[in-house]
């Protein structure tokens, strides 16, 4: 029962990929519409040095994103959670950062900063962060009245309650924050490097993916959407594991995992 | 010679922001080692009295002097619910007052020692608050509560959400524990057993806005003081004070209010 939750998906997995292994042989479908699992396998092994120079870059990006998602993000919640002014006035901003969609503004951002790498940065960053601000700052101001009146009745300092009640409280907003975030990260890195097209010196899986179009590689085209995908769910994994490691003593939503 | 630091209470009066008046003028000194009572219907500004007494509000009329050994000392405080911080051990929470006064750390950790044996918890000082049952985690809020050795000690209904012989524990536990470190303690509770047992005398308030109706007097001052025991609870003493209390409650309690409660 233990390994019930790796277990199950992973017969499943198999099942289809050789139900759909067997289609495409039984019905001779050519590899250029639809290939099959092994030859995708093939085709990651055969363009390996290719592709996993391409997942670095991919890879290189969104950290980079979320890196930045993450520092800018706690830093704008830290002010935001200062003063319902700030928040006020600032917050609707951050909305409509959120809700203009990055494929409309990444040819401007890569007008205008040359650099192809970091306008792309930019761009995954700006999907990225959203999630980082609104979860921090409600979690900063999420704080159980009881413990604020504890923290006045001692007479402890702003400094104080922010650090040793409202940083702690925040932590499990963060967290899932985070989880989103980092999935968000990789979204904005991909669908930026598909604006920022062929031209340029772009190289990661999105690029890959459209150069394999062209060329009517669909076995590439699946072996790197492939790669996207599993780089998505190690992104989840990690941030998960982070979470885990940080709230297991004491947060509800950790409980019972090891 | 006899301590006779005292706090008064003058005229004391408290609104809410929203126009809402809680407390009446009040008038009422607590005198060192006193285990005074507040017993008074429920929204008849209890809480309100203690967290002004507390200085977590600010009078909207009237005044709270505290002279003598009560003068600038800091107290502690039980709130009704256990509100410990869910990120730290029995421990840390309980170290939270001198943290945050940044107390020196040898003293601090023989002082936390202290308050966690006499609460029971040493035992458990590296658990987490989910560790522990709903009692337990009340106990380590009074170690908290007592970590500083205040002078004065706020309890706001701290028991009011446990079960009965847990309550009864807790109730002698807390007597044993006033009557050794002569702690000056004001008891917010809407149990008239629970005050009779536990205080030396009771206050009782009338509802919204609350005022004083009167009070009950358990030990005579200077009196031996009442040994609080299961006997004491089903003693002809013990009756006739919690009588006494109950016709005070009954007095306060507003009769048009009542009415449209009714309807
Ligand atoms: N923050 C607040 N703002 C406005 N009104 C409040 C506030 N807190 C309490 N009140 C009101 O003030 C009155 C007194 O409240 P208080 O909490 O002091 O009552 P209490 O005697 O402690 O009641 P209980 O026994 O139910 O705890 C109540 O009618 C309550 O509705
Ligand atoms: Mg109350």
């Amino acid at each position: 029962m233990k390994y019930l939750p790796y277990a199950a998906p992973a017969v499943i997995g198999v099942i289809v990929l050789a139900l759909w292994q067997l289609t495409v042989t039984l019905l001779d479908v050519p590899p250029y519409l639809v290939p099959g699992p092994l030859l995708v396998a093939q085709t990651m092994a055969q363009d390996a040095d290719l592709l996993l120079h391409s997942l670095l870059v991919t890879l290189r990006i969104t950290a980079l994103a979320l890196f930045f998602s993450v520092v800018m993000g706690v830093v704008i919640a830290f002010l935001f959670a200062q003063s319902r002014i700030i928040e006020a006035s600032l917050f609707p901003y951050a909305v409509l950062l959120q809700v203009t969609p990055v494929v409309a503004i990444a040819p401007l951002i890569i007008i205008w900063t040359r650099d192809v790498q970091t306008a792309l940065v930019i761009c995954a960053t700006m999907v990225a962060i959203f999630p980082i601000i609104s979860n921090t700052t409600l979690g900063l101001r999420s704080i159980e009245p009881g413990l604020l009146d504890l923290f006045r009745l001692y007479r402890a300092s702003r400094w104080q309650t922010l650090l040793r009640l409202r940083v702690p409280s925040a932590l499990p907003y963060f967290f899932a924050g985070l989880r989103v975030s980092g999935g968000l990260a990789l979204i904005g890195a991909v669908v930026a490097e598909f604006v920022a097209g062929t031209g340029g010196s772009g190289s990661g899986l999105a690029y890959q993916i459209l150069m394999s179009g062209l060329q009517l590689n669909v076995p590439r085209l699946f072996a790197a959407l492939l790669l996207i995908t599993l780089a998505g769910v190690a992104i989840f994994a990690l941030t998960s594991l982070l979470s885990q490691l940080a709230l297991r003593h004491w947060h509800e939503s950790e409980f019972g995992q090891r | 010679m006899p301590d006779t630091s005292t706090i008064r209470l003058r005229n004391l009066s408290f609104a809410y922001p929203n126009g809402l008046r809680a407390l009446a003028p009040v008038d009422l000194d607590i005198r060192a080692g006193e285990f005074v009572s507040i017993l008074g219907p429920s929204g008849c500004g209890k809480s309100t009295l203690l967290r002004l007494l507390g200085g977590l509000l600010t009078p909207s009329g009237g005044s709270i002097e505290a002279d003598g050994d009560f003068a600038g000392q800091t107290t502690g405080f039980v709130f009704q619910s256990p509100t410990l911080m869910p990120w730290a051990n029995v421990e840390a929470n309980v170290r939270l007052p001198h943290a945050l006064a940044a107390t020196r750390d040898s003293d601090a950790s023989a002082r936390i020692d202290h308050a966690l044996q006499m609460v029971g918890l040493h035992d458990f000082r590296h658990a987490y608050p989910r560790e522990l049952s709903g009692g337990m985690q009340m106990r380590v809020s009074i170690a908290r509560a007592l970590a500083k050795q205040p002078r004065l000690l706020l309890m706001d209904e701290p028991f009011a959400a446990l079960d009965e012989i847990t309550r009864h524990r807790l109730d002698r536990d807390l007597r044993e524990l006033w009557a050794a470190e002569k702690l000056t303690t004001v008891f917010v509770t809407h149990s008239v057993f629970e005050a009779v047992f536990l205080s030396t005398r009771i206050i009782v308030m009338s509802s919204r806005p609350g005022r004083i109706v009167g009070e009950v007097t358990i030990d005579q001052a200077g009196e031996a003081v009442t040994p609080r025991n299961d006997e004491f609870r089903i003693s002809e003493q013990f009756a006739r004070r919690c009588a006494e209390a109950s016709r005070l409650l009954n007095l306060g309690m507003n009769e048009d209010e009542f009415r449209g409660q009714a309807a």
